[in-house]
């Protein structure tokens, strides 16, 4: 049973990573096939750094992500606060209008809102591009960033904040001195959610981007023909940062369990 | 207290990004160029019924096996130390943050007619195969970038069973086939139904795995969506008129798996 347990996982994480094994192996391969192996090279990595292209949608990718994601923190956690303090129905009704982009597929929100924009046009000046870019991640950000802040609003005691302000405060400070400490940990993940489908987003940048492109986009265009093995090499660098992000914050997180459990046994 | 008016700012935002483009999505799909009202868009979508139904059943299959593939390494994860069921997660997540595209990508050069797999079993006289541009290239594509959706859900609901609940239904007498479908599936069915909308529905809905693995085999509702919009036949009425379509299908699809656990999604990272 155990060595069967062993050859499942075996198999499973060979599925998973198969595929980013063999980019990253052709990352250093010498010739631009994806298939035939020419020989080690490291010239793909510094070719990305000439690349234009590729890094002006690199920075294009975080730029949008940074902004969407910080944009839809403030606004959501605000709606949030908002949406907390509604009447069931209000509440209810609000909740379901929101989580739509969370629940209809990616393709739907792209193409309503590439509806939209194509109406604006019609009465506004403007190109295709980051503004609405911009405008769609934070729409589909948005949700995410309340699915996250509510829970926290719902468990915090309303008394604590009634305290602040009889203590003296006005509702302001009473805010962002109690409330927004007492929510800080749904807002963070709030945030770190947006960013990451934000950075990750295809299929809704595809039919708002215009001629803004973030790397996906870029991707995908490159599909058709071939992808440069520039590409494999900025995403090989990308996923060695996130790894070794995740070790620093893993093995944090385990040593802190384990002085935790350490001081518990002295007490 | 009127601390609601403060979400005023969000609401003008949800109202006119979410919901007029719902909106408008409905009234191009009932509209002719003109903007004359007619139900022309919806009775030429039986033309395209059975792409439709290709979708339904790529999308399915992969469901299914997404399923039986992701509730053993959900079990086994549950049951892990806490400290290692963290590594493991972490290790199970990794990929998705590689870009889903080039993972994509890199599959191509794994399926292709003389691609790695097709190389390495030529090693030992076997093949080639005729894997890329066939439905299940597809299929693989899909369980490949959707397993984790699957394997999230199913292991939040099984970290909260009790443990002496299975050992109860042991010493009672309970084979594994009675564990299975008397004890541990009623017990994780919030987890079946989530990860069921979370995998059937980008699958049913995606026009890049179909259009990188399928070739022109596997066309799928998602490449008929892009056609109109951004495509060769540009007919945004046509379009919408098939998004509307889909966007009914998914709403099925979650209330026969009531599909709404909103627990869930803090797991995502």
């Amino acid at each position: 049973m155990k060595a069967l347990k062993k050859i499942y996982w075996v198999f499973i994480l060979a599925f998973l990573y198969m595929p980013i094994f063999v980019m990253i192996a052709f990352s250093f391969n010498q010739s631009k096939s994806r298939t035939v192996w020419t020989g080690f090279t490291l010239k793909w990595y510094v070719e990305l750094f000439k690349n234009e292209a590729i890094i002006k949608a690199f920075f294009t990718t975080m730029f949008v992500a940074l902004i969407a994601a910080t944009v839809a923190t403030v606004l959501g956690t605000i709606a949030a606060v908002g949406i907390d303090a509604m009447k069931n129905w209000e509440k209810s009704l609000v909740i379901n209008i929101s989580y739509m982009p969370v629940v209809n597929p990616d393709i739907i929100t792209g193409i309503s809102l590439l509806l939209l924009f194509n109406v604006f046009k019609q009465w506004f000046d403007f190109e295709f591009g980051m503004g609405t870019l911009l405008i769609s991640h934070i729409t589909f950000n948005l949700p995410y960033v309340i699915l996250s802040v509510l829970p926290k609003l719902k468990q915090m005691d309303n008394r604590v904040y009634e305290a602040a302000l009889d203590l003296g405060c006005n509702p302001t400070q009473a805010f962002f001195k109690v409330v927004v400490p007492e929510i800080m940990p749904g807002i963070i993940s709030g945030f770190l959610m947006a960013l990451t489908f934000s950075i990750d987003d295809f299929i809704i940048s595809y039919f708002n981007s215009g001629h803004a492109q973030t790397l996906p986009v870029a991707i995908y265009a490159m599909a058709r023909r071939r992808v440069s093995p520039e590409m494999y090499a900025l995403s090989t660098i990308i996923f060695l940062v996130i790894l070794a992000v995740l070790l620093i914050v893993n093995m944090k997180a385990v040593k802190d369990e384990k002085d935790m459990r350490v001081k518990k046994e002295v007490k | 207290m009127k601390k609601k008016y403060i979400s005023a700012p969000y609401l003008v935002w949800m109202a006119l990004f979410i919901f007029a483009p719902l909106c408008l999505v409905v009234y191009f799909a009932f509209t002719d160029k003109r903007g004359n009202f007619t139900f022309e868009n919806m009775s030429r979508l039986s033309t395209y019924a059975p792409v439709f139904l290709r979708s339904i059943i790529l999308a399915g299959v992969a469901t299914v096996f997404c399923l039986v593939m992701a509730y053993p390494v959900s079990y086994m994860l549950s049951r892990m130390k806490a400290s290692r069921q963290k590594i493991m997660m972490m290790i199970i997540i990794m990929p998705m943050w590689m870009n889903f595209l080039l993972r994509t990508y890199a599959w191509m050069s794994l399926l292709e007619r003389n691609g790695l797999i097709n190389k390495f079993l030529g090693f030992f006289g076997v093949g080639p195969f005729n894997m890329i541009n066939t439905n299940g290239a597809v299929i693989l594509g899909m369980v490949y970038n959707y397993l984790p959706f699957m394997i999230l859900p199913l292991y939040s609901t099984m970290v909260k069973i009790d443990h002496s609940l299975i050992e109860a239904a042991q010493d009672l007498g309970g084979n594994l086939y009675d564990v299975l479908t008397k004890v541990l599936i009623p017990l994780s069915m919030p987890g079946i139904t989530t990860g069921i909308t979370m995998v059937f529905v980008p699958s049913c809905s995606t026009f890049v795995i179909s259009r990188m693995l399928g070739g022109d085999s596997a066309f799928m509702i998602g490449d008929l969506i892009d056609l109109q919009f951004l495509g060769n036949s540009y007919n945004p009425h046509l379009g919408s008129a098939m998004s509307l379509v889909l966007m009914v299908l998914v709403l099925l699809c979650m209330s026969l798996t009531n599909g709404f656990a909103d627990d869930d999604s803090e797991v995502m990272l």
